[in-house]
């Protein structure tokens, strides 16, 4: 089988899965629970999950591991249990995926802030990604997701750690934009060019941006992207931002919505589209034929 | 350049070694501390609120600009035992249990004291009892909640149904903020105000406060 960086380099255009924790609290997840601690005590539901959105024609499936470098586990003091959070959930996904699809893994940000604007050091920043990495790749992926970052130092020390952990395990680096009057910035302060130069020469594979967005603006962000660099794209869109009704936050783009707008990333040349927050297999399912018919 | 402009614009630079220099300076030359406070300290740290706010600048100048408004107050701090640091109010801030997201909260803990308000932070994880013990422990003037989650929002409505039941709803208020929040939500839940940025949070709980003592 033709690895992912392959597929997407021989023009395929793939299909990732959508958001995470609204799936986990369907699942049982409490409010105040830290979604990786299900990766110690219910991994079957981790299975479920990914069945859902392979059943709706996902091509990468992603690890629930977005929190889980040993920093940002710290926080539940669950660092000692990286090795074991990350490693089950990749083979919660690998039995679901059953070599038919990616086993992609996330990796959100720390949770911390660089020196000099935080406290933390590059180099702590650097270990506890490579920690990740490593429990990971020695797990079993297909390609890592380095995800939702605003600080472009700190993407590119997740990618340095993957790439310094297994130099053939595809990378993917998304960043997450804002638009200002005057365009899309980081709340750090990255534009998308800045970002686009940033993460490949750092070594990533595959670019782009998940989450902060609805589809029209991701759309916006895939174009930018495009003209900046010739690496493959990948986005992934929230579904709008939230609103209330009754008591209960709805997102208010529908499945049917987000499928016909993604036809422009198709059409932009984007190699990867998939969901994220407020995303459900709905929009995987939806997605998944549009893509089938642009071809 | 008049020392109190030149901390002012080394703050704003973020420039903390020397806005720890020019206030010791200024102390020495018996400029009144709560001149260094107001014009050069609070000063620089409004105009950085306001070049945030324009999107001339990002989160790393405005944590930098902090850093140095802190080693600017702990200079300062000593020389106002008596009476304690002058604030024109006291706050409690913190994200709601279950939300670890705490960039936002900081902001405006971060633009809270460059205000002049005195900021009690009690973090992430905050369940409502805590908010309101504290602001009560405190006397505090208003409570600040933080969701980004939208699986935390019901926390908010159980804090200020909390400060209803204590019969606490007039004089400590609450304001709420956060990316899933909306002003409508704010109204549907009870709370007093909304902060739909940083800057904004900051004004609103100036509005607060002022309508509070005028009661």
């Amino acid at each position: 089988m033709k690895n992912l960086l392959e597929r997407v380099r021989d023009g395929e255009i793939l299909v990732a899965d959508g958001a995470m924790g609204t799936m986990l609290m369907d699942h049982g997840l409490r409010p105040g629970e830290p979604p990786e601690s299900l990766n110690l005590t219910r991994p079957r539901v981790l299975e479920e999950i990914a069945r859902l959105y392979l059943e709706a024609g996902a091509d990468i499936v992603e690890t629930n591991t977005f929190g889980a470098s040993p920093l940002r586990l710290s926080s539940y003091a669950l660092e000692d249990k990286t090795e074991e959070v990350n490693r089950n959930a990749v083979l919660a996904v690998k039995k679901a995926a059953k070599n038919r699809a990616c086993v992609v893994a996330s990796c959100g940000p720390s949770g911390k802030l660089l020196k000099p604007y935080g406290d933390t050091e590059p180099e702590d920043m650097y270990n506890s990604f490579q920690r990740q990495m490593k429990a990971l790749i020695s797990a079993g992926i297909n390609a890592v997701s380095i995800e939702t970052m605003t600080d472009l130092k700190e993407a590119t020390l997740a990618i340095k750690a993957a790439k310094a952990t297994s130099p053939s395990t595809p990378v993917m680096a998304a960043m997450t934009f804002d638009l200002t009057p005057k365009g899309f910035f980081t709340v750090m302060g990255t534009s998308i060019e800045e970002a686009a130069r940033g993460l490949e020469e750092e070594g990533a594979d595959i670019i782009g941006s998940n989450c902060g967005n609805g589809i029209e603006n991701m759309v916006k962000i895939a174009k930018q992207f495009k003209k900046h660099s010739k690496l493959p794209i990948i986005i992934q869109s929230n579904a709008g931002i939230p609103e209330i009704k009754g008591d209960k936050p709805t997102w208010p783009e529908t499945p049917e919505f987000m499928a016909e707008k993604a036809k422009e990333l198709v059409s932009l040349g984007v190699s990867i589209i998939g969901g994220c927050c407020g995303t459900t297999p709905e929009h995987t399912r939806t997605l998944r034929k549009m893509v089938d018919l642009q071809r | 350049m008049d020392i109190l402009k030149e901390i002012s614009v080394r703050l704003q630079q973020g420039d903390d070694e020397r806005v720890c220099e020019l206030t010791r300076q200024a102390v020495e030359k018996k400029v009144p501390p709560r001149a260094i406070l107001d014009e050069g300290l609070i000063g620089g740290m409004n105009i950085i609120g306001e070049r945030y706010k324009a999107h001339e600048i990002f989160l790393p100048q405005v944590l930098l600009a902090a850093k140095a408004m802190y080693a600017g107050t702990d200079v300062l701090r000593p020389l106002f035992v008596k009476e304690g640091m002058p604030a024109i109010g006291k706050v409690v801030i913190g994200s709601v249990q279950g939300d670890l997201h705490d960039i936002g909260k900081n902001l405006v803990g971060i633009m809270l004291k460059g205000a002049g308000f005195e900021v009690i932070d009690l973090g992430n994880d905050v369940p409502p009892e805590r908010f309101v013990e504290t602001a009560e422990k405190e006397d505090a003037a208003v409570i600040g909640i933080s969701a980004l989650l939208t699986t935390t929002m019901p926390v908010m409505k159980r804090t200020v149904d909390l400060l209803e039941e204590k019969g606490l709803r007039t004089k400590i208020r609450t304001i709420i903020g956060g990316a899933p929040i909306s002003e409508e939500f704010a109204k549907q839940i009870g709370a007093d105000a909304y902060g739909y940025d940083s800057t904004n949070a900051v004004e609103s709980v100036k509005r607060l406060i002022m309508a509070n003592e005028s009661d």
